[in-house]
């Protein structure tokens, strides 16, 4: 279908982006903020004090049922009985042959009710793929996509910002609490993000986000796109569906076995276990350029192996990104040569994260 | 960022480049338009000097923090001259495109082919 052919999705915020001078652009299928005053400016704000994102366009998912833990540990590849009655946990959903469908967190709403954030490319398919594993779990499943939007609060402020607007204390890290903010009722306060930063994320009925929105940015929160949003998980290494996971690839070679366990018998487990055992043939690594330019996803590593993200970091001045390189190749401090559009251009593999807060 | 501007004293290619000509020898740059689409320019790849490019060809590369661009010859010629500023401030791209933003020098081969740039009026009238 050519590009534009389809009606693009709105956000409930989409009148305040035009107002604050936002650049739209389709993204998965919705007409999303990529910019307002520009990349460089919101990736600062959000380090150094606090950053606005519009993130409506992630779907939900709720499992709910006395059957809700046993299907999710089922399709989740992290183990879901570990998560507390208010807690959160990442993990990603896989094929029978380990292949990534999707990175997702899930929220625990009560003992029996779960909420899992879906990557908006992908949440048909996320949704469609549960239902049809859900035979014979004693589970309803809800799409609940068009009843939130979200927002992510992050930056070194996010929480004093959040916490003089929120009726009660916010949770901590990976934990999750229901409270009124700004006015808006049954907010769901995540501890969780997307930046490397201190902050939360919120998920709100429709008509009660923009009330929030507004008393975020007169609070002195930046609005910040997802051009900003892109380079800040990129220096902390946080993996993009689309570009660092694909079908194709496993967790393990993507460097999330430590959110798959095995032992819970998830879909695709067998094929996790084995490449956990024998070890794969490639690696997903951060790297930086040590040469001028910047390598861009497709970019081909010299040798084998390809780039997956590539930016500017904002932060380090230089190019970084993430590649899947031969596994003889993925230890810090490796040399390697990206062909960026018919050059070679030096390049070397670090750590995670790029980005370390000076503390 | 600078407020959009498309200056008289250049001509305008379609692919939103000017060209400012001096006699023989032309100054390339990008438009407002151009640098506004690309954002913030974090790096520039220049062709060398003494390099001839075609009219209507791509000669360099622009960087900006979400993309990679390239940015086509408004005319034909020889390089003789590349903006070294660019170097450590490509940032000069998006505050002064028509200023310390120019990308190049060029010694034209054919300087009938200004004959087919566009004037102001009409480039501007292009971009709605």
């Amino acid at each position: 279908m050519a590009a534009g052919a389809e009606t693009l999705k709105r956000t409930p915020l989409y009148d305040r982006h035009v107002a604050a001078g936002a650049r739209l652009v389709p993204f998965a299928g919705w007409e999303m903020p990529v910019q307002y005053t520009g990349i460089r400016e919101e990736h600062v704000a959000v380090r150094r004090t606090v950053g606005v994102f519009d993130v409506s366009h992630m779907g939900e998912v709720e499992t709910a049922g006395p059957g809700a833990e046993a299907f999710l540990q089922r399709v989740l590849s992290n183990d879901v009985s570990k998560i507390a009655d208010d807690g959160a946990q990442y993990s990603v959903l896989c094929r029978e042959d380990g292949g990534v469908l999707d990175d997702l967190f899930t929220y625990r709403l009560a003992p029996a009710r779960y909420l899992t954030v879906t990557n908006a490319s992908n949440h048909e398919r996320d949704l469609a793929w549960m239902r049809a594993q859900a035979e014979g779990f004693d589970v309803e499943l809800h799409d609940r996509l068009a009843d939130y939007a979200m927002l992510a609060v992050q930056g070194p402020d996010a929480r004093a910002l959040v916490g003089t607007l929120a009726d009660g204390e916010l949770p901590r890290r990976f934990r999750t609490t229901v409270l009124t903010v700004a006015g808006a009722p049954d907010v769901l306060v995540c501890g969780t993000g997307y930046t490397g930063e201190d902050g939360v994320e919120l998920l709100i009925a429709p008509q009660h986000a923009p009330a929030v929105w507004d008393a975020l940015l007169e609070g002195g929160a930046v609005p910040a796109g997802l051009g900003a949003r892109d380079t800040l998980r990129l220096e902390v290494c946080f993996h993009l569906y689309g570009n660092d996971l694909i079908e194709e690839r496993g967790p393990i070679e993507a460097g999330l076995g430590w959110c798959c366990k095995e032992d819970t018998g998830f879909i695709g487990s067998d094929a996790v276990r084995a490449a956990r055992e024998s070890g794969t043939a490639e690696t997903l690594v951060p790297f930086v350029m040590t040469s001028p330019g910047i390598a861009r996803q497709g970019n081909p590593v010299v040798g084998g192996g390809e780039v997956t993200s590539g930016t500017m970091s904002p932060c380090l001045g230089q190019g970084i990104g993430m590649a899947y390189v031969p596994a003889e190749k993925a230890e810090p401090g490796t040399p390697i040569e990206i062909d960026v559009r018919g050059r070679a251009r030096e390049a070397e593999v670090r750590a995670k994260p790029l980005y370390t807060k000076e503390r | 960022m600078a407020d959009a501007s498309y200056p008289d004293d250049v001509k305008y290619h379609p692919e939103h480049d000017w060209a400012r000509i001096d006699g023989d020898v032309a100054t390339f740059g990008i438009t407002w338009y151009a640098q506004d689409q690309l954002g913030e320019v974090v790096f520039v790849e220049p062709p060398e000097v003494g390099k001839s490019i075609s009219k209507d060809e791509p000669y360099a590369e622009i960087e900006s923090v979400k993309a990679v661009s390239d940015v086509v010859a408004p005319l034909s010629g020889e390089i003789v001259e590349v903006n070294a500023l660019l170097t450590d401030s490509p940032e000069k791209i998006n505050e002064d495109p028509y200023g310390d933003g120019w990308l190049v020098r060029v010694r034209l081969s054919d300087v009938s082919e200004v004959d087919d740039l566009l004037d102001r009026e009409t480039y501007e009238g292009s971009l709605s």
